[in-house]
């Protein structure tokens, strides 16, 4: 079996990492599992956790009354799952539901950002990661708004 | 004596180059040789105060005693103090008018058992025409076409069915408008040897008369059926000196060295925004270019929708539509559109076409509404550096 | 009867429509043919036509068929206008104008024994969709065939069977997102580009090829560059006005480029200095 400090040493989100953060990564992670449907987290709800998915989709879904609940954006083998625990209020803005089977390393949070607050290398290599996510999420949303396959008259 | 000697034998080469005198009341001659071989012999006459191209039928209809005056947006005919036949220097038209013509059916269709067919579309009555009066400019605009209309991938056949017969009498300018820059452009005025016959004016105390000289076969037939005097030295440097002298009077120039580069590199320049202020987008200038072929297609039905026919024309790089894709145009600016023209006329055209898409002839410069120089927008971008910030 | 090398190319050829077949609420896709006449329909994957409807207009549609059958051209059009909406609702039977197939069309025949990454956003599949045939029946000469297919919302997906039938032959991944999924969608949803991160890209080895609107042929030129392709390796699709298909009438120039006969496939080299340039 494979063990979390090989599974997270090995991905590319935590690549650059000393020893010693890696370390304190592996000690607030946890694997977790999911069927079909679940809600793996829920707007409104405290954000207190990330994931890093190893098997499985999950949808992002957002409410919009009077539209149909739509689904934002899927994450997928590989990819993090919630930035919200960040920052404050901690708080999801948005659900997230597993579409299939999915299995994924869990990581506490609170532990994580107790140990930024101790520690502003870590907190600082733990912001630039996730940086980066946001960055490419916010270019993908970007271009997603301009609805590039639309009608135009 | 040796002197005599050697005049002799310049006069001697002078006429083995083909080279002869024709008198002024000749002309009428030559227009009927044209006529009886089978042209339609088109070129200059005076219409609505201006130098237009048109069917001529005798030297009567040609422009005699009359000139041009040309500045940025301005043009005026006035009367010469003598009778020369071609003192004028170009018109808005050119001879893209028979070339490539401002509209021209493409070809017809009838609906068929739930289909069509196309009609016969073999034009009828195309004569082969002599356009006589074609300038240096002119000629290389009509090259310049030929490379686009019939060197490229494809060849137009409505190009080619009316400039492959086409018999040139090219005339040397023997003057110069303050529009023209020709010589920077490396065009003229000096015609070179694509035309059938070329004349040169002489108007002195000799009389007036025509140096002609033949550049092929069937020019050369034509001039042999002429009433001829073979042409002297001092015939044949007198015309020299007036092309000399027409290349002297411009005023005007554009330097084209590195200019598609220049252009390339200048996209933002800020001088874009300058001519934008001043630009109406009205097309004159693409219109009356003797070198723009942009044409947009039409297709039109008959009232009972069982007959359509498709026309082309003339189409300006200046309008809004020009550039339509799905979502909208591409060139929504005066800016875009008028870099779009230049850029496309001095820079992209050698990428192209392999040459410079302006002949230097000046017909822009006069003939917008507002006189904006090409010359001078040239000028302003080269002067301005790297996208004018300096 | 004319043959193709006499035939003008400014004269529309008639052939009849066959079938029109919705593909989403808005794309159909028409299958001619040239009746009785034995007029054989050669192209290129990436080539267009001119499809004229009588009394109604032209239009520039790309060949959205296979190659190998030589009885008949598909097309598939999206109905945004006049002269689309009149194209996509022919009879079967009538009669519809062709003239082509006109220009340069994607390296397929270059890129043999190479891996081959196709990214279609919208309508964009259409033209790439006889390289995908092309590739499949000569499936031993090429490498991996990577699909990544974006589209605006589920029912907006084109040929959804074949991209189905296409994902199951080996060394073929078809990965498929949509920018608005509602919560019965269970792919990907997020624009193409986000599909990189699933799939299996030898850069290297591999030639892609990119048709969609130019802003996501943008981004996922970025991707495609970040992943470690070359710049040679990475083919486009332009658009732009076509109006006569030869390079006569100047409406498609960008550039120094007339989209119609250098185009409308360009190596993404030979676009990168032009396509970052507003309103060229």
């Amino acid at each position: 079996m494979e063990t979390l400090e090989r599974i997270i040493g090995e991905h590319p989100f935590f690549a650059g990492l000393d020893a010693g953060f890696l370390n304190l990564m592996v000690s607030c992670a946890s694997n977790v599992r999911f069927t079909p449907g679940t809600y793996i987290l829920k707007e409104g709800e405290a954000a207190n956790t990330f994931y890093l998915v190893r098997e499985g989709k999950v949808a992002l879904e957002l409410l919009a009354p009077p539209h149909k609940p739509i689904i934002v954006s899927t994450i997928g083998i590989g990819e993090i799952l919630g930035w919200s625990w960040l920052m404050e209020p901690y708080v999801w803005k948005f659900s997230a539901r597993a579409v299939d089977a999915v299995r994924a390393i869990a990581l506490d949070g609170r532990c994580l950002r107790t140990k930024c607050e101790q520690n502003h290398d870590l907190g600082y290599e733990v912001l630039k990661r996730f940086a980066g996510i946001v960055e490419q999420r916010l270019d993908a949303t970007r271009l997603q708004l301009l609805d590039v396959y639309a009608v135009r008259r | 004596m040796a002197t005599l000697n050697r005049l002799a034998t310049a006069d001697d080469r002078a006429a083995q180059r083909g080279e002869h005198i024709l008198a002024a009341d000749q002309v009428g001659k030559l227009i009927e040789l044209l006529v009886r071989r089978g042209y339609e012999v088109v070129g200059p006459t005076v219409r609505d105060g201006a130098i237009v191209y048109d069917h001529l039928e005798s030297p009567d209809d040609l422009p005699r005693g009359w000139t041009d005056e040309q500045k940025p947006g301005h043009y005026r005919l006035h009367r010469r103090d003598d009778e020369a036949l071609f003192g004028y220097v170009v018109g808005p038209q050119s001879w893209k008018k028979y070339t490539h013509p401002a509209e021209v059916r493409l070809w017809a269709a009838e609906r068929q058992n739930g289909t069509f067919r196309i009609l016969n579309n073999e034009e009828k009555g195309q004569h082969p025409r002599a356009f006589l009066g074609a300038r240096a400019c002119e000629l290389a605009a009509i090259a310049v076409q030929d490379r686009v209309l019939l060197e490229d991938k494809y060849r137009d056949p409505v190009y080619d069915r009316r400039r492959g017969g086409a018999f040139i009498i090219a005339v040397q300018c023997t003057q110069a408008a303050e529009t023209c820059f020709c010589a920077s452009m490396g065009t003229g005025p000096q015609v070179s040897d694509e035309f059938d016959l070329a004349l040169t004016e002489l108007l002195d105390s000799k009389g007036h008369r025509f140096l002609l000289a033949a550049a092929s076969d069937r020019g050369t037939e034509i001039l042999s059926e002429l009433k001829t005097v073979p042409a002297t030295e001092e015939d044949r440097q007198q015309a020299a000196a007036k092309v000399d002298a027409a290349a002297r009077q411009q005023v005007r120039s554009i330097d084209t060295t590195g200019i598609k580069e220049l252009l390339y590199e200048n996209f933002e320049h800020r001088r874009w925004d300058d001519v934008a202020g001043r630009c109406l987008t009205c097309a004159n200038c693409t219109m009356v270019c003797p070198t723009c072929f942009c044409t947009s297609v039409e297709d039109v039905s008959d009232i009972s929708g069982d007959h359509a026919e498709r026309w082309r024309r003339w189409d300006s790089c200046f309008t809004q539509n020009f550039s339509y894709i799905h979502g909208g145009s591409v060139r929504t600016s005066a800016k875009a559109r008028y870099r779009q023209w230049m850029t496309h006329k001095l820079a992209s055209w050698i990428d192209q076409f392999g040459s410079s898409g302006c002949v230097g002839c000046g017909r822009c410069i006069t003939w917008c509404p507002v006189g904006i120089d090409i010359t001078e927008e040239v000028r302003a971008i080269r002067e301005g550096g790297r996208n004018g910030d300096s | 009867m004319a043959t193709s090398s006499t035939i003008d190319p400014m004269l529309p050829q008639p052939y009849l429509v066959r079938e029109v077949s919705k593909e989403t609420p808005d794309t159909f896709t028409l299958r001619l043919d040239p009746g009785n006449e034995a007029r054989e329909s050669v192209f290129r994957p990436g080539q267009f036509s001119m499809l004229w409807v009588f009394g109604v207009g032209e239009l520039p549609i790309s060949i959205s068929g296979d190659p190998a059958l030589r009885d008949r051209l598909i097309y598939t059009v999206r109905s945004v206008g006049q002269a689309t909406h009149s194209l996509v609702n022919q009879k079967v039977g009538s009669g519809v104008g062709v003239r082509g197939p006109f220009g340069i069309g994607w390296p397929v025949e270059a890129a043999r024994g190479r891996d081959v990454i196709v990214v279609a956003g919208g309508i964009g599949l259409a033209p790439l969709r006889p390289v995908i045939y092309q590739v499949l029946q000569n499936r031993k000469d090429y490498g991996r065939l990577v699909i990544l297919y974006g589209g605006r919302s589920p029912r907006d997906l084109l040929y959804r069977k074949e991209l189905a039938k296409w994902a199951r032959i080996p060394e073929t991944q078809v990965l498929i997102t949509v920018d608005y999924g509602g919560i019965g969608w269970r792919g990907h949803v997020g624009v193409v580009t986000t599909l990189f991160k699933y799939s299996r890209l030898h850069p290297a080895r591999s030639v892609a090829m990119v048709c969609g609107p130019e802003i996501m042929m943008r981004f996922v030129i970025r991707e495609l560059e970040t992943a470690g392709l070359s710049r040679d390796d990475i083919y486009l699709s332009m658009e732009r006005n076509m109006k006569c298909a030869v390079g006569f009438c100047g409406h498609c120039q960008y550039g120094p480029h007339f989209i119609c006969k250098d185009g409308p496939v360009f190596p993404y080299e030979r676009m990168r200095p032009l396509l970052e340039k507003y309103e060229l």
